[in-house]
């Protein structure tokens, strides 16, 4: 028997263009929680699909057990007793709990010479299986049904009914409440007892040293290293990952902030369960940082703000002005600009040009005679902001979708300075983009603020409202439950607000 | 290295149109007719409605819609605009009070009255939200039986000389170069501008692109899909007139199965079926390669019933084709 639940040796994975995994490794003891890190693009993931038998490797071997193993397929890997949870889920909305955790691989009974799904066993297993994760939910209601990070717990719970030996986590708690994180935790702590190996990816450095028994960081798609967790420090693992010094998590800010010119009064959404009798105020040049749990309705009344959600009742002002806001259209044309929070779904135009995404906003400023279009206005434009931003492309013309994720939202960036907003309202401006790419989304949001723009900043990072707001907003279920200001501001007092439930 | 990739990739790109070139000369050498000035110009003359057509159905598509009304439309403008330009003294007149009209005007009016049956598609694609597929299937129908009232179900002849010469004439008495040919140029110039060089087009593909995200950035989505019905609609009436002027008659019958030419030119064509990519150059050659296609199996002597299997088959490999280019890149 072999020290190693499951090594991965020398792997090395080329897509046209891009050496994704180069030389990369993975030792994996028996229940233990091992975590994996490096940047976006470090080759995490991919490394994960090769063993999960998503992606075959170009070179490299895989030591399952001792022995060297080719694993063909997903069906391949969860027969050998290795699962992944998706960093992206892929529910079926429309079925079942129960058929969603055993898709594919359903119970089967035979009347005679035909076989059918046995749905009761279905069930009754499918009920077993939540209780192992200690979740209290009905088998056979509609997967649908369940809120975002529940179903991540449902992806969780069809990983555990499949016995695993080697368990992948792709970033488990990007949706999950604190609550739900440690019940997660506590379904990891079980696995580990009961010898399970398991992988567990994550960008949140709190989690890793808290759950980690060993860590492996890679970059550009190499091994670095692998050490004990214990002793890790974040400023180690953020130097390893990043290749260099990182002084200073967030830049210093020299923003002044001013009077207050936005003001939002008492606003309302049309539905009972969402932000209600909001109301506060932002300085030029202030930087107003929003807390809040998941569920909280930051992200609805920021987007009932931007005209994406309807409202009853509620006054918006800038500098005494009313705005009358209905639909995006009208926020923008009154100067204020969205970066909304899933930037795939509602941000990027994936399959057209760098061009056509930074100009898409404000193509009225180039008309030539009222009807066509200045390309070469366009052109300076995009370059202008390349420059100024450091957007990584290899030319205006290129597919936004083939960017990174930290270009990818500072492409979306230019897209809104081109109108040259007042009120920037940015929804989790750095989720999913790697520690490099977000001390420059830092330095832009600081310098927006320097130039007298006023920023509301919703995060779920901590560490990010903490160091990067002039004054915090804190809403607990729909409700603007109290400001904090930011040279005072901690994890206590903020989530004192944010759990402020009535 | 790098250039020998990118001549294989060049071919695997471009598969169809290579085929379809290939089995155009091996045509040209079997029949000398081959590229006589009746058979290209026949070709212009069939292409040049196709094209129009395509081209209206090419906004839907893009924007992740569909048209399935086209090809009734298309009938319903041909019916319109014959109606109105049959000889005074034709036994058989549909409307006896139909005045004396020139074509330019019996064109603008077919134009002016289809435009209203795109914007109802537009409106109820955009405000009621009904799937494009499911609007313009119901379109489809609706459109069929309003032809069958007005027409009485009898075909419609009788063209003034002036309305028949528009498909049948020649620029300078060349056969080379067939009336048709004026329009379908201007219709492709002017698409062209539309699409790369307007905000209407940017608009579009934005919205094909991803269309919460379009909304988000400020396109007013509802007004650009309206904006693509009408204009696609517009289209089909301009075709639908050159098609009654061509035919030298019209009937319920005429511009059948047009739409799923149209739609399967442009998946040819590269317009992807995933929304936000199309060009227009891509539907003329989409086009093309479906008219070459019928011509050269003529040519070659075979059973018309073969030429629908080959289409069939064009279709399913072009599009398979095209999704592999994306395929691959995951």
């Amino acid at each position: 028997m072999s020290e190693y639940r499951l090594e991965m040796r020398d792997v090395v994975k080329t897509f046209p263009g891009v050496k994704a995994l180069n030389h990369a490794q993975l030792k994996l003891r028996p229940g233990t929680v091992h975590a994996l890190m490096g940047e976006n693009g470090a080759g995490k993931s991919t490394l994960m699909k090769c063993m999960f038998g998503i992606y075959h490797m170009d070179e490299g071997e895989v030591l399952y057990e001792g022995q060297k193993v080719q694993i063909k397929g997903p069906l391949d890997a969860l027969n050998r007793g290795i699962a992944m949870v998706h960093q992206e889920l892929q529910p079926i909305p429309e079925r079942s709990i129960g058929e969603n955790i055993y898709v594919g691989r359903y119970p089967t009974k035979k009347y005679g010479p035909v076989t059918v799904i046995d749905h009761a066993k279905m069930y009754e297993d499918a009920e077993a299986v939540l209780k192992e994760v200690h979740l209290n939910f009905n088998p056979r209601a509609k997967l649908g049904s369940l809120s975002v990070s529940q179903m991540q717990l449902v992806e969780i719970a069809k990983a555990v009914s499949a016995d695993c030996k080697v368990l992948i986590l792709d970033e488990p708690t990007s949706s999950l409440t604190a609550a739900e994180v440690e019940a997660l935790f506590t379904i990891i702590n079980e696995l580990r007892e009961k010898g399970v190996s398991i992988v567990y990816i994550s960008h949140k450095m709190d989690e890793i040293l808290r759950i980690s028994d060993e860590v492996t960081i890679m970059r550009d798609g190499q091994y670095i290293g692998t050490w004990d967790a214990k002793g890790l420090t974040t400023d180690f693992i953020i130097t390893k990952m990043v290749g260099r010094e990182l002084s200073n998590l967030f830049p210093k800010r020299e923003n002044v902030p001013g009077e207050v010119v936005f003001r939002v009064e008492n606003f309302t959404s049309i539905n009972p369960k969402s932000f209600r009798h909001a109301s506060f105020e932002v300085r030029k040049g202030e930087i107003l940082g929003v807390a809040g749990l998941v569920g909280a309705q930051r992200t609805e009344l920021m987007e009932g703000l931007f005209g994406l959600r309807s409202h009853t009742e509620g006054k918006i002002t800038y500098q005494g002005r009313e705005l009358k806001i209905n639909q995006p259209k009208d926020a923008i044309n009154s100067g204020i600009a969205m970066l909304t929070e899933d930037r795939r779904a509602t941000g990027i135009l994936g399959v057209l040009s760098i061009a056509d995404n930074v100009s898409i906003a404000s193509l009225n400023q180039y008309l030539i005679g009222g009807v066509m279009l200045d390309d070469r206005k366009i052109e300076q434009l995009v370059q202008d902001n390349v420059a100024k931003l450091s957007i990584k492309t290899p030319s205006s013309k290129t597919l936004i979708q083939s960017l990174s994720g930290g270009n990818q939202q500072k492409v979306l960036i230019s897209r809104w300075l081109a109108n040259d907003p007042d009120v920037f309202i940015l929804d989790e401006p750095t989720r999913g983009i790697d520690v490099g790419a977000k001390y420059e989304i830092y330095c832009i949001i600081a310098a927006l603020a320097k130039q007298g723009k006023s920023v509301i900043m919703i995060s779920s990072e901590m560490s990010e409202l903490i160091g990067m707001s002039d004054r915090i907003m804190v809403m607990c279920d729909g409700r603007v439950t109290g400001f904090i200001d930011g040279a005072e501001a901690n994890q206590e007092n903020i989530m004192a607000l944010a759990t402020q439930f009535e | 290295m790098g250039k020998k990739i990118n001549v294989k990739k060049l071919i695997s790109d471009n598969a169809i149109i290579l085929l379809i070139i290939l089995l155009a000369i091996v045509t040209w050498a079997n029949s000398q007719n081959f590229m006589s000035r009746d058979n290209v110009g026949n070709l212009i003359s069939n292409v040049a409605p196709r094209f129009i057509i395509a081209c209206g159905v090419s906004g839907c598509l893009i924007t992740k819609g569909t048209d399935l009304s086209a090809g009734r439309q298309v009938g319903l403008a041909a019916c319109f605009a014959a109606m109105m330009q049959q000889t005074l003294d034709y036994s058989a007149r549909v409307f006896d009070w139909m005045p004396d009209m020139h074509w330019i005007f019996a064109l603008v009016l077919t134009v002016a009255i289809m435009a209203i049956i795109g914007a109802v598609n537009g409106c109820v694609i955009a405000f009621l939200k009904v799937p494009p597929f499911i609007a313009t299937l119901g379109m489809q129908t609706l459109v069929y039986g309003t032809c069958q009232i007005i027409t009485g179900n009898q075909p419609i002849g009788g063209f003034k000389e002036s309305y028949r010469a528009l498909a049948s004439g020649n620029f300078f008495g060349n056969r080379f170069l067939p009336y048709l040919l004026l329009p379908a140029l201007l219709v492709g110039v002017f698409m062209w501008f539309l699409y790369n060089k307007t905000r209407h087009g940017k608009y579009m593909y934005a919205i094909g692109g991803n269309e919460s995200a379009a909304q988000v950035a400020g396109v007013n989505v509802s007004a650009s899909l309206i904006r693509i019905y009408i204009l696609a609609s517009v289209l089909y009436a301009l075709a639908g007139f050159l098609i009654g002027s061509k035919a030298g008659g019209a009937s319920t019958a005429t511009g059948t199965g047009y739409e799923l030419e149209a739609i399967a030119a442009c998946t040819i064509g590269g317009v992807s079926v995933n929304g936000g990519v199309g060009r227009i150059s891509g539907i003329l050659i989409g086009v093309l390669v479906f008219e070459v296609l019928k011509i050269c199996l003529q040519f070659l002597r075979f059973d018309p019933a073969y030429t629908f299997i080959a289409q069939g088959l064009v279709i399913i490999v072009a599009v398979a084709l095209d999704l592999r280019k994306y395929l691959a890149k995951k």
